[in-house]
């Protein structure tokens, strides 16, 4: 007889001196949507690692199906033939190989000593349509966008067999509208007898596909709940719990769950005062162009003034960063508090009181292998002197940007490369924003991949920055982001500014409506 | 910083086991001739001066590809900077008036040899900069030319009397010898530890060196950061360079006291050795440099026990050890939480 719980795990990880996982439970039952919550450095990701044998465990168990597992004995060659498929936070695909490549690779298949790529690529693009995606099996992933690349990692698992699909952080690379197909398609697999265990830091999204929901924190499961209470039903599967899984449970309740993922409750954001249409401009853009994906962008954020800017992925919003930064080359002018700022250098522009947080934090954001306080002080002559280092500065500097954001750990010599995705995070925005005399802040998906309370931090940031006089561009994949955050947002489709929503039309019910179909492209603006 | 170290023990103890190995091979103990060159290196003063001569060129031309290491550059080309000091070095000094005195004589020999070697490499730099050309191919490449120059000028004007020797320098430019059993060991060793010093100190303590690394882990987020790649390339292309270059006070200045043909040959190379054994780092450098030149010159005091081909090998193996101890030392890391749990 199969059992009810797909897998049925309680799993220990230190890395060094660091516990990640004490002793961390997880119950996932068979062919349910499990969604795995909790703030960056709860664990959340090295829990699902630790399932699919890509990390591996320094004590507890793994239940899998019947059998039961020491979790330092598994590894991704054991998952795979469990039928473990994941898909991982930044993907886990070689950018030079196509789609079809990276699914047979390491089980590539061989005809008469060559490799014989067609049956798959014909299997997977089958595969992709009986789930609603497509994908190109010969397309190179790295000419892919994110949201494509993680389709094709998703159909590749399923056609290797995966019966248990992990997605760490499935949404954070998709706009608003892809998020809602990708959740439907994973309530269909779940009906097909898929399990699924989805990662995520979103509490709508939990609430729109999970059955289940365990809450991660500092390395400790504690609540669990479900969508059916555990007392109802007899032979609940939840009910039969292994020995000391005490952690609190209930219903699914979005309240109930933040509350458990912060240990407090969050507060409320307060909207900052639109300022005074005569407020000076602080970042001024007239017909920027890159190449195709950018086209005669032009774009007005005063003093004070937090502008957002809304589209679904790959439709210009990359290369507006960079070239305000300087980081493309572009045609068209810009202007950072007043000057001139078009043709000149990055560090020019930064001069001129320019903050740049660039969209992907492992991809030209950190060094990932110098400290918090190097990072912190990177190209920051402000901090560190023009010629020899001023040390205490640096770590002064570093222990001030600490405190503000709450950088975790809280140790100023800790190499970023072992921080979570927020931490990381909080490490550039304290960078970035606490540049002297700033005038213009280009936040790139500022808080992409990041937990609720390290959310609350950085947006506290980017409005603490904007009162103090500077304009500040948000470019963001999340709505929900934007409309905490910004007095206007426009939308970018197909690299040119379809339209804007601002005001109170921006506070009226049918905003998100409104964006939604500029996004699309749905009506002409 | 623990790691390195592992790392670096490691490839030395490996060596000395293929070493070792290959002595057995010809016929030799290896206990005898490792305690033989012990002995004659450490208990001679000549071997010993030798030993430090061989290191001094070694170290500045470590200190040469560490330095561009740490900025992600792979000079390659340290043998044709060197080449290129001690062409300029020579000339200037032969051309300098014989009655030139010491304190003008020598700095315009160093400059000479410091400032020819940054040019070539700085030129490196500069097309990596502008025209993104691999500094491993144009660096490799320019060796050919500068030996090609310097021997060309050599026939042509430099060489005297039918040697491949040209005219001595002025006398002031000579840099004193150390004594130590009238080995080569001369005062450009003073000089090579004041520049790993002061390298130490550049990488170490100034914004230059922050650049540099920043520019060497991920050149991207130097760019983002406000950091101009181009600049800190040519730079530290040109600083490279120069620290190669001035080997040439050591073979030039401290020892020939003229320009030779292929005088310091294959030094630039070793010093990939010096500064990967080292681990770029300056301390690192200046130690790997002492064992190669141990092996260098403790390889001649036994020559008679084991052929010099020996130790020449043994220079490669301790490279590819260091080459191959890396991940096993990062793996060993890796698995020692879950042993001590």
């Amino acid at each position: 007889m199969t059992r009810a719980l797909a897998i049925e795990a309680e799993v220990t990880k230190r890395y060094g001196a660091r516990t990640v996982l004490a002793g961390a439970t997880l119950a996932v039952r068979r062919g349910t949507v499990h969604a795995l919550v909790g703030e960056n450095g709860a664990g959340k990701s090295t829990l699902v690692k630790v399932i699919a044998g890509i990390v591996r465990g320094d004590g507890g168990t793994l239940g899998l199906g019947d059998r039961v597992i020491p979790a330092g004995d598994w590894d991704r060659v054991r998952a795979r033939a469990a039928r473990i498929g994941i898909v991982q936070q930044h993907g886990a695909s070689a950018g030079t190989l196509s789609v079809v490549e990276n699914a047979v690779l390491g089980a590539e298949p061989v005809r008469a000593g060559l490799l014989a790529l067609d049956g798959v690529a014909a299997a997977l693009r089958a595969q992709g349509r009986a789930i609603g995606m497509d994908v190109d099996p010969h397309a190179r992933v790295e000419t892919l966008s994110l949201g494509a690349a993680q389709r094709a990692e998703i159909v590749a698992a399923l056609h290797a067999g995966a019966d248990i699909l992990i997605l760490d952080e499935p949404t954070a690379v998709l706009a608003p509208v892809e998020v809602e197909g990708m959740l439907a398609m994973l309530r269909d697999l779940a009906a097909r007898g898929v399990t699924i265990v989805i990662v995520t830091h979103k509490l709508d999204e939990v609430r729109a596909v999970a059955d289940d929901v365990t809450v991660l924190r500092e390395g400790r499961t504690v609540a669990t709940f479900s969508r059916r209470p555990t007392a109802a039903a007899s032979g609940d599967p939840l009910g039969d719990r292994p020995e000391g899984f005490s952690a609190a449970s209930g219903p699914l309740d979005p309240a109930a769950i933040a509350r458990a993922m912060v240990g407090a409750e969050l507060p409320q954001p307060t909207l900052l005062p639109e300022p005074p249409a005569t407020a000076p401009a602080m970042l001024e853009l007239a017909d920027v162009t890159v190449g195709t994906a950018l086209t005669r962008a032009t774009l007005r954020v005063r003093r004070g003034e937090v502008v957002g800017v809304a589209g679904v992925d790959g439709n210009g919003q990359r290369e507006l960063a960079l070239a305000i930064a300087g980081l493309v080359p572009a045609t068209g002018a810009v202007a950072i508090g007043g000057a001139a700022a078009a043709g000149t250098s990055p560090a020019r522009r930064l001069a001129l009181g320019l903050a740049h947080i660039p969209e992907d934090r492992h991809r030209g954001g950190l060094l990932l292998d110098a400290t918090i306080a190097a990072n912190l002080a990177l190209g920051r002559r402000d901090v560190t002197g023009r010629f020899v280092v001023d040390r205490a500065a640096v770590a002064k500097h570093a222990a001030a940007r600490i405190v503000e954001l709450d950088i975790r750990p809280a140790d100023p010599a800790a190499v970023v490369r072992g921080l979570s995705g927020g931490n990381q995070q909080k490490v550039v925005v304290g960078r970035e924003l606490s540049r002297p005399r700033l005038r213009a802040v280009v936040a790139c998906q500022p808080t992409r991949g990041v937990d609720l309370g390290a959310v609350a931090r950085i947006h506290d940031r980017l409005r603490a920055v904007a009162v103090a006089g500077a304009g500040v561009l948000v470019i963001s994949a999340d709505l929900d982001e934007l409309l905490a955050l910004c007095h206007r947002i426009v939308v970018l489709l197909r690299g040119a500014i379809a339209g804007e929503v601002g005001g109170d039309a921006l506070r009226a019910p049918g905003a998100r409506a409104a964006l939604g179909a500029l996004m699309t492209g749905a009506t002409a603006a | 910083m623990k790691r390195e170290l592992q790392a670096a023990a490691i490839a030395v103890l490996a060596s000395l086991a293929v070493g070792s190995v290959l002595m057995l091979v010809v016929g030799v103990s290896p206990v005898r001739v490792w305690g033989t060159m012990v002995e004659r290196t450490f208990t001679d003063e000549y071997n010993l001066g030798q030993m430090l001569f061989a290191a001094t060129s070694l170290a500045l031309c470590g200190l040469a590809v560490a330095l561009a290491l740490e900025a992600g550059l792979f000079n390659i080309g340290a043998e044709g900077q060197l080449a290129a000091g001690v062409l300029a070095c020579s000339t200037l000094g032969a051309a300098l008036p014989a009655g030139t005195p010491a304190p003008i004589a020598i700095p315009v020999c160093l400059a000479a040899a410091a400032g020819a070697g940054g040019l070539v490499a700085g030129g490196v730099g500069l097309l990596k900069a502008t025209r993104g050309a691999h500094e491993v191919i144009s660096s490799i490449m320019l060796n050919f030319v500068v030996a090609g120059v310097s021997l060309w000028l050599g026939n042509e004007l430099l060489f005297v009397g039918g040697a491949t020797t040209g005219a001595p320098i002025a006398p002031g430019a000579e840099l004193p010898h150390l004594g130590l059993g009238g080995s080569s060991v001369n005062a450009a060793l003073a000089i090579t530890l004041a520049a790993a010093a002061a390298v130490w100190w550049l990488r170490d303590r100034t914004t230059w060196g922050e650049a540099w690394r920043a520019v060497g882990r991920d050149p991207a987020a130097a760019r983002s950061a406000g950091i101009s790649v181009e600049r800190v390339q040519v730079l530290a292309m040109t600083a490279s360079g120069a620290l190669a270059g001035l080997a040439a006070a050591n073979l030039v200045m401290g020892y020939k006291h003229a320009f030779e043909d292929g005088l310091g040959r294959n030094t630039g190379f070793l010093g990939i050795s010096a500064a990967l054994l080292g681990r770029s780092h300056p301390a690192g450098v200046i130690i790997a440099a002492l064992l190669l030149g141990f092996l260098q010159a403790g390889g001649l005091a036994v020559a008679e026990l084991v052929p010099k081909e020996l130790t020449e090998m043994l220079q490669g193996v301790v490279v590819l050890a260091v080459a191959a101890s890396v991940p096993f030392v990062a793996r060993a890391r890796a698995r020692a939480p879950k042993e001590a749990a």
